[in-house]
């Protein structure tokens, strides 16, 4: 199963990059065999029956509030570029996390990133270091809830 | 609609004239790796609208590699900085 | 379809400027680090997204893959970076002096 998995995603690139022509097809098979051969033993991720519905929610649910997420963190950034008068209130927090795994983690932190007024300086054990251009919450449970509260529920259920 | 063309080259013109001015002023290392990581965005831009003009796809294949070299080097640029005790100049 | 494509290059476009503005005047490090990967990120997002729909307004189809390749992987790496160029400013004691609070550095202590 996960020689399969590895196969397609390889093949799937390579077909994105050179093009549907039935030639490059036959060569991105004979190269993608071999770098699974080689590549299978190191990598570590597991696959299941309920991989197709993760995928759909990761497409329709995430990618959607993210893109939104984005344009809002962009519209902040130019308000507080144009008006550089606004009043800053920097500092560096600690936000805990409920995800496992290392996939999970790394889409938490870059959506910390791209969100308005915060970027994730260090991923430790549970905990996620943002610092963030406004810190509104006194207590660490408030902040936890300002900044990754949204996407934590998403991402809890496509990454358990 | 060609002349739309200058009018983005411009705006992303402008944007690579101020990260250059801060890459000249920049008190701190670190102020100068941002400032060349921003570069590297906008440049990456301007490839992209060039494939347009020129009409050649070539020009995404150029991008690709320099989005994936802008990236190593920002990091080793970072692996560097680290190493340093006080960021000066 | 050529008019699409031309509004979301001119919205790169500006944010482009936007990141290179922000870059200039933001107060210090961190804040630099915000603006510029916040609106380089969604500035390039855009213009891939204009430069594939002019693509597919002139039938070069074969262009959105590589469009679609170049999205996915700036999106990934661009936080990434910032994130490495965050943490390394960090641990070279390059700290700006008007945080209000500050976690990681009881973590170097409890080490």
């Amino acid at each position: 199963m996960k020689y399969v998995t590895t196969f397609i995603a390889l093949l799937l690139v390579y077909l994105l990059l050179a093009g549907f022509v039935w030639s490059e097809v036959i060569l991105g098979s004979i190269v993608s065999v071999v770098l699974t051969m080689i590549l299978v033993k190191r990598l570590n991720f597991k696959i299941d029956a309920k991989f197709p519905i993760k995928l759909l929610k990761f497409l329709f649910v995430y990618i959607p509030v993210f893109v939104w997420k984005l344009i809002l963190a962009n519209i902040d950034v130019a308000r507080r570029v144009l008006s550089p008068k606004i009043p800053l209130n920097p500092g560096i927090v600690k936000v805990k996390t409920e995800l496992k795994g290392d996939l999970g983690k790394l889409t938490l932190a870059n959506s910390i990133t791209l969100t308005p007024g915060t970027l994730s300086i260090d991923v430790e054990d549970d905990y996620i270091f943002v610092h963030a251009i406004d810190v509104k919450g006194k207590t660490e449970v408030e902040n936890q809830a300002n900044i990754s509260g949204p996407f934590e529920k998403i991402l809890g259920g496509i990454f358990e | 609609m060609e002349w739309l063309n200058y009018v983005v080259f411009s705006l992303m013109g402008l944007g690579i004239l101020f990260t250059v001015i801060r890459f000249v002023l920049g008190p701190k290392l670190s102020d100068r790796v941002v400032s060349l990581d921003t570069f590297n965005m906008i440049v990456i831009g301007v490839i992209a609208i060039l494939a347009l003009v020129f009409e050649s796809s070539l020009y995404l294949d150029i991008a690709i590699v320099y989005a994936v070299l802008a990236f190593l080097e920002t990091v080793v640029f970072a692996r560097y900085l680290e190493g340093k005790d006080n960021g000066n100049s | 379809m050529e008019i699409a494509s031309y509004v979301f290059l001119i919205i790169g476009g500006l944010f482009f400027l936007l990141g290179g503005l922000g870059v200039l005047r933001m107060p210090d490090t961190f804040n630099r680090i915000q603006a510029g990967t916040k609106a380089t990120t969604l500035g390039a997002f855009s213009t891939m997204i204009g430069v594939g729909f002019a693509a597919a307004a002139s039938g070069n189809w074969d262009w959105i893959s590589k469009v679609i390749i170049i999205i996915i992987f700036i999106v990934i790496s661009n936080p990434v970076g910032s994130s490495a160029i965050a943490k390394a400013t960090y641990n070279s004691k390059n700290i700006p002096d008007n945080l209000v609070q500050d976690d990681l550095k009881s973590r170097g202590e409890s080490k």
